[in-house]
């Protein structure tokens, strides 16, 4: 290689990016991890505690529970929004006038802030005065979201699809419009049918858009945490309680800051690792 | 295997077409012959590609009709009508390897395995690409793919036509070459018609029995390459086929011949009677001019100057405003310079009117 001039006054240039992650990224999560490993006292008073909370937080019935019914949200949501969300933008229109008041209106849900999606759902779902609730109620079901677990899962779900598959059909549409117009006219001459034509032409070039959807889905709704606790507050009892909800109710509500730390650190490599293996495998037969 | 008709065909992207100008293609009628190598050349816009797309049905005619072997198929979708049409870009199914891209339109329409098998293995060989069978069609380079694209078409033996719109497009320039021997190469040994669609008259002049040369939406010249050079019917022909293009002069009657700036210059088709008030041009490629010699006059010209080639010479000349171009062949002497005249070979010189050939 030739040579590299050295310029010390460079660092200058890239310090501003390096203070601002650090301030912001880097020494946060070192005060996590330095939490995960002490026993902590007031008066800033630190024991080493080793792996001890780990151990704690892997072995608690309520971790695994939490988990549990963290890792069902997720799969339920992305089953649905994944599916639904292709299908949408699958029929909205590819040019002319309803094309930007499709991609309005399915912008909208994207656009409002998450607490006012909670609490905009929590009012929608009483049973008494929400439009939700007393139409189910009036249809004979015996709605009501802060006693009745189920409902209170529907509920979540619902508002999640609500709000996010949006961000599904964005994606998808916008892979299918970058689809050239040969190729549904070299489907046609070659005589395939309807379904061919999703299977063999717009869902592999739809595959990358798809991929970044599940991962930002899959990282979004492991990371949720405004809407649910506006909506349910992780009730009827704990029912709703996701990891994130949980997280706080250890961490800020019961001050335990090392077993809080220890379960962050836990829940971050589940996130990383998922999203790292999933990336891997969709990205495996592409062309350099 | 059909000859494809097309009846007072016109077509318009406008809705309620106004005048001529809106319509892409302008009234048609033509015959395209069973087992017949045609280009469709013209520069881009000219409405080549609304033409093949009409006849393979992915764009229906304003009016007029298609009819293969003399039956109407202008409602029929592109799979009725049995066609196959090769892109300008690549299409490939990323996801199936090439043998599967290559049996796809045999599947859709329910072949055996077995004449599947015989066909797709037919034609890989003709294209040479029986080693790539088993690998995924994404990961080949853009001759490849195309190859596959084409062969897609080949693989029913049983097509009414194969249409190529600029399917060289993407492909490196020495590959170019190959693939365009190879094209001409299997329309011998298929014969059925195909139908090339280029902006580049080498391809199609190498390529074609047959060239149909558009220009603003409509067929301008049909003939053979040799017709189209020696036998312009269109100013426009005359200057997008050959290179350097046709001379074009303007031209006024005096007496009893056509001349320019006062020189009478003999054409091939001096004019039996015209209407006076007709645009005249007098065309002539650089091939047929030369330089007087000795003794001989002829139009005045200024000469600018003379590269090589190595197989001839190419003299840019200007006689008035207008430019001129010549060609001289290798062994001549010292081209000329400065004040120089040119004759023109008076059987191969031509009056145009309105931009046509005049006939007599």
């Amino acid at each position: 290689m030739a040579h590299k001039t050295e310029n010390p006054r460079a660092w200058l240039f890239v310090a501003p990016v390096l203070l601002l992650v650090a301030f912001n990224a880097f020494i946060p999560l070192m005060a996590v991890i330095n939490y995960s490993v002490q026993e902590s006292f007031g008066n800033n008073l630190f024991f080493w505690h080793g792996i001890g909370w780990f151990e704690q937080i892997m072995n608690s019935e309520r971790f695994q529970a939490t988990l549990l019914r963290q890792g069902f949200f997720t799969f339920i949501i992305l089953a649905i929004e994944l599916p639904l969300g292709v299908a949408i933008a699958l029929t909205m229109p590819k040019k002319g006038f309803w094309v930007p008041v499709c991609l309005v209106l399915m912008a909208l849900p994207l656009l409002v802030p998450w607490n006012v999606v909670g609490a905009m759902w929590n009012i929608f779902a009483l049973p008494d005065l929400g439009l939700l609730g007393a139409t189910l109620n009036g249809f004979g079901w015996e709605y009501n979201m802060t006693s009745d677990p189920f409902d209170a899962w529907f509920t979540m779900i619902l508002m999640d699809v609500w709000h996010w598959t949006s961000l599904v059909v964005l994606l998808s549409y916008a892979g299918l419009v970058s689809i050239p117009d040969a190729f549904y006219q070299a489907a046609r001459i070659d005589g395939a049918s309807r379904l061919s034509v999703f299977r063999f032409i717009e869902l592999p070039k739809m595959k990358h858009v798809l991929t970044i959807a599940v991962l930002l889905r899959f990282m979004d709704s492991f990371k949720i945490y405004t809407e649910p606790f506006v909506l349910t507050g992780g009730g009827p009892g704990n029912s709703t309680t996701l990891l994130s909800i949980d997280l706080v109710k250890i961490g800020l509500g019961q001050f335990d800051l090392g077993p809080a730390a220890a379960m962050s650190l836990i829940y971050f490599l589940i996130v990383l690792t998922f999203s790292w293996i999933f990336y891997t495998l969709m990205t495996k037969n592409d062309p350099m | 295997m059909a000859t494809i008709e097309l009846q007072n065909l016109r077509h318009s992207y406008v809705p309620e077409p106004k005048g001529p100008e809106d319509y892409a293609l302008k009234h048609m009628n033509f015959t395209w012959k069973d087992g017949g190598a045609y280009a469709l050349l013209g520069p881009s816009g000219c409405g080549k590609s609304t033409l093949l797309n009409i006849i393979s049905s992915l764009v229906t005619p304003s009016e007029g009709k298609v009819l293969f072997d003399g039956r109407d198929v202008t409602p029929l979708t592109p799979d009725q009508r049995n066609i196959a049409q090769v892109f300008q870009f690549p299409v490939i199914y990323d996801t199936m390897t090439v043998y599967n891209n290559l049996a796809f339109p045999l599947k859709n329409r329910g072949f055996s395995r077995q004449r599947i098998e015989e066909r797709v293995r037919e034609i890989a060989g003709l294209l040479e690409i029986e080693p790539l069978l088993q690998q995924r069609a994404a990961n080949l380079s853009p001759d490849n793919k195309q190859k596959i694209s084409m062969g897609r078409g080949l693989v029913r033996d049983d097509v009414n036509v194969i249409m190529f719109d600029e399917p060289l497009t993407v492909i490196d320039p020495h590959l170019k070459w190959k693939l365009r021997s190879k094209l001409k190469e299997l329309h011998q040994s298929v014969q059925t018609t195909m139908i090339y669609v280029t902006h580049d008259q080498t391809e199609a002049l190498t390529f074609a029995d047959e060239v149909v040369v558009m220009e603003e939406g409509q067929v301008v010249q049909i003939g053979t390459p040799v017709e189209l050079f020696e036998k312009p019917a269109h100013t426009f022909v005359g200057h997008f086929i050959g290179s350097p293009g046709m001379n074009i002069l303007p031209a006024e009657m005096n007496g009893e011949g056509p001349s320019f700036h006062g020189t009478a210059v003999p054409v091939a088709n001096p004019p039996a009677r015209l209407e006076g008030n007709e645009r005249l041009e007098i065309g002539v490629r650089p091939e047929f001019v030369r330089f007087a010699r000795k003794g001989e006059s002829g139009l005045p010209v200024e000469v600018l100057k003379t590269t090589d080639t190595g197989r001839y010479r190419l003299v840019f000349a200007r006689a008035g405003d207008t430019k001129l171009h010549a060609i001289l062949p290798e062994d001549e002497s010292e081209a000329p310079t400065g004040q120089a005249e040119v004759i023109f070979d008076p059987e191969r010189t031509r009056l145009y009117a309105d931009g046509w050939l005049l006939e007599n």
